[in-house]
């Protein structure tokens, strides 16, 4: 079947199977890779984009039940002009990432957190992140990333 | 230092912005024309007999391109052990062949069979469902101690016993250290197990095999950590594809953790269904086939025996393991028991005597391979938690025995009793300095505000050392490895001046694309920005042994550092010749060469680029160009070491722990990039405190694997730590590579858990649970509230 839907501004569409998950759609049917795919449980978080504006686990929707929708990943969060955006600059300079495989995610979930809470205790934070794993950074520079994103003061915090 | 980060800056990692922006090219992002998928069929049974794999309906399936079994790889050869481990006997290790593809028996629970290759991936999926395997199930050898004493269930029908090995280090010392235990004031005795991990690097296994039949040549994209060794093993041992006729080529890998050292059967596997079918052929795991089949890491039994005189001095330790090695030997299973954990008992400590005996045990369980730390985490979590029960026991202040007892800085190089030369540390200062960063004198005020709350707090140590930069080739030469480990680098200035760097070492979220290039910089007074590192890819790169082991900086940017220094001694040749002045003359500094004494000077830029103009060069004594290679094989392995300190607080109603503060005085010799060494630490401890009280590798009695997705096996979330409070100031420099860098990348590993457990012991018994003196790990709810009712 055919599907459509927007994707970072974009309208796109692809031929897929009943069975195609929206992470399968964007990765192989329209070539964004940025979105992961680390498990098959729905419990990793890396493949988190946007569906009308909240966050969803691409890996637990199929393509054709978010037809018509907008959808943002990771490849649209830079600013126009290709600079990083405000959190992908907070994780760059909080060294917020490693390997990078979760951090599509991170951001993701991280830009839905704002959204809802411009301003989260370091509590929050992690309470929020629960849904995505990461196996590099022990969380902590992610953390801090995410509230230097949302303006807190992050100097007075254990070592970086 | 250059403007724009050279060593010791805390520079921002420019890998971010393509991880940052969608563009990370990880081997499932890549698509290679006319590729086929690949899905691999795999045993759902722990142990069992072939009779017969019929795939004739399967093949009829829409879309299938090629299936085959173990059978078509009967010829080729198998898939090698990489250190040779002597019985105490003197005997040679059991090797059993591991196929490419199971053949005749299948020996754990997603042992692949059968690699089905179709149009799609869905097509391939639903290919291998159809696929009838005619399999008798036997019973399952899953206990290592079962195992040993019922010779009557086999893993390999040609070892009775399913002992892989029965090492002793050092076997001439096992009678003095027996003797010294015998005649002992005080002996501790602990018995624990250091459970089993499975390394969940949060990208799955994936590979693409590609057969040119144009030219012959093979080329496989792989998430490893390791491209140049996956050559060579299956170049040497497993398809004999010449080795210049194979390129392998890990692109972005995301995270590795030990995992992703190997050679694995699909990678082999999709080289060859590439060739059948003359089209690229591409697996990606899925999750739950990366629990089944990648290597698994630690699953040690240990019995430690510790004598000490009634002050805590050591005299004699003694410990008796048993290595879970799985179904198959995976390539470093049999070094990570013995090599990495043995030769480590002595830790930081002048124990005397040290005698250990491992035995390696064969299971229908996934490979047990090197996982983070790799043998240094079950040396440290032995000796640690029986120095915390000595001190219980005589009741002796933890932090003034561990000082007692250590190394002294003024007897250094210091040669243990279990076959190392540490070459540098000071011990002490790193534990001074968790003294004053954790704050641990006034641990009793904090104790009585969780008190307040309800909780007990707890407090626990670890001091320990490893052995890293794993590298020297005499050393683990002696110590049965059959490669060479060193690493490579060339240095290519191109002609207008800017590097490119193309290392041995393999960067999965370590940052080499930054450190590398401040190291450049650094040495060469040029912007790090004019510097780019190429890795992962072995037509680019003269050789490697990947990264693992903390070895990446230490090994392979020492190999950088003399291409740097041929670079230097080159450009002063040019230099002399262009001004007109003796080679000896020429003075390097800050990215000029001028003559000593006058203002002529030449530009970095300007002898790269005469380099490549060489238009009235003497050619008999100067040749054009400016790039250069290094082997660099160090002397000696390095020795990081530190001091942890955990406090935690549990719940008495529940169970339940929580981190309440985690702190780390490190010793890794100079450091590049402070940012990132930070980052190194707080992963591995979370990795640590993950084992301590959360993560376990479970499987039945029938070698079912129990904890096969994040719905069973408990990764460590966000809200499982707090902030961590890391501190590398105590640096005692290396004393035999050029950076005088010791290796960061495995400590939080090792040293964090037998500071949990410890502390939470401490808690326990502040609380006047005084008869719990032990809880194997993961330290579940379940575990610390049962220990509290017996």
């Amino acid at each position: 079947m055919k599907v459509s839907m927007t994707v970072n501004g974009k309208s796109v569409s692809a031929e897929v199977e009943g069975r195609t998950l929206l992470s399968s759609f964007l990765r192989e049917g329209i070539g964004l890779t940025g979105t992961h795919v680390g498990c098959d449980t729905s419990q990793c978080g890396a493949c988190v984009v946007h569906v009308d504006g909240l966050p969803v686990k691409s890996c637990s929707v199929f393509a054709h039940d978010v037809a018509g929708a907008a959808v943002r990943t990771i490849e649209g969060m830079a600013n126009a002009d290709g600079t990083l955006g405000t959190i992908q600059q907070a994780f760059q300079d909080h060294h917020g990432l490693q390997c990078g495989f979760c951090t599509p995610g991170m951001v993701m979930s991280t830009a839905a957190l704002l959204a809802e809470n411009p301003k989260p205790s370091e509590a929050e934070v992690r309470h929020y992140l629960n849904g995505n794993i990461c196996r590099c950074t022990g969380y902590h520079n992610i953390v801090k990333a995410v509230l230097a994103a949302s303006g807190q003061a992050t100097a007075s915090m254990a070592a970086e | 230092m250059p403007k724009d980060g050279g060593i010791g800056a805390s520079t921002v990692r420019r890998e971010d912005i393509r991880f940052l922006t969608g563009k990370g090219r990880y081997t499932a992002d890549i698509n290679l024309r006319g590729q086929g998928y690949a899905c691999f069929a795999r045993s759902e049974v722990a142990n069992g007999r072939i009779n017969g794999i019929d795939t004739a309906a399967a093949r009829a399936m829409p879309g299938v391109l090629t299936i085959m079994t173990g059978e078509d790889f009967v010829a080729m050869g198998g898939n090698p052990a990489g250190w040779f481990i002597p019985n105490r006997d003197g005997t040679p290790m059991k090797e059993p062949k591991r196929p490419v593809l199971a053949h005749g028996k299948v020996r754990h629970v997603g042992d692949a069979y059968a690699i089905v290759v179709a149009e799609t991936l869905e097509q391939a999926r639903d290919a291998a469902a159809a696929i009838e395997a005619d399999i008798t199930e036997l019973p399952a050898v899953v206990n290592m101690a079962q195992a040993v004493a019922n010779s009557a269930n086999r893993v390999h029908d040609e070892i009775a016993d399913n002992v892989c090995f029965d090492w002793g280090w050092i076997e001439d010392n096992r009678a003095a250290v027996d003797a010294a235990i015998k005649a002992a004031p005080h002996v501790t005795t602990l018995e624990l197990v250091n459970n089993r991990l499975i390394p969940n690097a949060m990208e799955p296994r994936a590979s693409i095999g590609d057969f040119d039949s144009g030219t012959g040549d093979y080329r496989l994209h792989t998430t490893s950590q390791n491209p140049h060794l996956t050559r060579l093993l299956i170049s040497a041992f497993v398809m004999a594809i010449p080795e210049n006729k194979l390129t392998v080529i890990a692109p972005d890998v995301g995270g590795g953790f030990g995992s992703k050292i190997y050679h694995y059967g699909e990678e082999a596997a999709v080289l060859a269904a590439s060739k059948a079918i003359n089209r690229p052929v591409k697996w990606v795991a899925d999750r739950s086939e990366s629990f089944l089949s990648d290597a698994h890491g630690r699953d040690h039994v240990t019995k430690i025996e510790l004598a000490t005189d009634l002050k805590g001095n050591f005299l004699a330790l003694r410990t008796e393991t048993m290595a879970n090695v799985g179904a198959y030997l995976s390539n470093f299973a049999t070094a990570t028991p013995t090599f990495l954990h043995g030769t480590l008992m002595a830790g930081p400590y002048k124990t005397p005597l040290v005698y250990v005996n491992v035995k390696a045990v064969f299971t229908n369980t996934a490979p047990v391979d090197a996982y983070r730390g790799a043998g240094r985490p079950e040396a440290t979590y032995s000796i640690e938690r029986v120095v915390d029960k000595m001190c219980r026991e005589l009741n002796l202040d933890p932090i003034a025995v561990r000082r007692a007892n250590f190394i002294a800085p003024e007897q250094f190089p210091y040669t243990t009793p279990v076959g190392l030369v540490y070459d540098t540390g000071n011990y002490g200062a790193t534990l001074d300095k968790l003294v004053q960063i954790g704050k641990l004198g006034s641990f009793d005020a904090r104790a009585k505000e969780s008190a307040a709350k309800g909780k007990l707090r707890g407090l626990g140590l670890s001091t320990w050392v490893e052995a890293c930069g794993i590298a020297p080739s005499n050393l683990v030469g002696a110590l049965g490895a059959r490669v060479g480990l060193f690493d490579a680098a060339t240095v290519r200035v191109n002609a207008t001046g800017n590097i490119s760097v193309m290392t041995g070492a393999h960067s999965h979220g370590q940052g080499h694309e930054t450190v590398f290039a401040q190291l450049v910089a650094e040495q060469l007074g040029v912007p790090a920005s004019t510097v780019d590192i190429v890795h992962g890819d072995t037509s680019k790169i003269p050789f490697g042994m990947g990264s693992y082991g903390s070895r990446s900086l230490v090994v392979a940017g020492s190999a950088i550092v003399k291409s740097l220094d041929k670079i230097v001694a080159k450009g002063k040749k040019i230099a002399a010749h262009m001004l007109e002045a003796a080679e000896g003359e020429i003075q390097f500094a800050d990215g000029n060469f001028s003559v000593s004494g006058t203002n002529r000077s030449k530009t970095f830029g300007e002898i790269a680029f005469s380099a490549y103009v060489p238009h009235n060069y003497p050619l008999a004594t100067l040749e054009p160009g400016l790039e250069e290679t290094s082997f660099y094989d160090p002397g000696n392995f390095t020795y990081p070491a530190g001091a942890y300190a955990c406090e935690v607080e549990l719940d008495p109603e529940t169970g339940r722990v929580e981190i309440a503060s985690f702190a780390c005085a490190d010793d890794f010799g100079n450091v590049m990039n402070p940012m990132i060494v930070n980052g190194q630490v707080h992963g591995g401890v979370a990795q640590g405190i993950g084992q301590a009280l959360l993560e376990a590798a479970a499987y039945d009695e029938n070698g079912q694997l129990l904890t096969g997705s994040y719905m069973d096996y408990t990764m460590p979330r966000a809200d499982d730590f707090p902030m961590f409070n890391v501190d590398h100031s105590c640096n005692t420099p290396c004393t035999h590579n050029p950076l005088g860098a010791k290796g960061c990348g495995e400590a939080g590993t090792i040293g964090s858990p037998p500071a949990v457990v410890n502390a939470v012991i401490d808690a326990l018994h502040r609380a006047g649970h005084t008869h719990i003196t032990h809880i194997d790990m993961p330290l579940t709810p379940a575990r610390v509230w049962a220990a509290m009712q017996a």
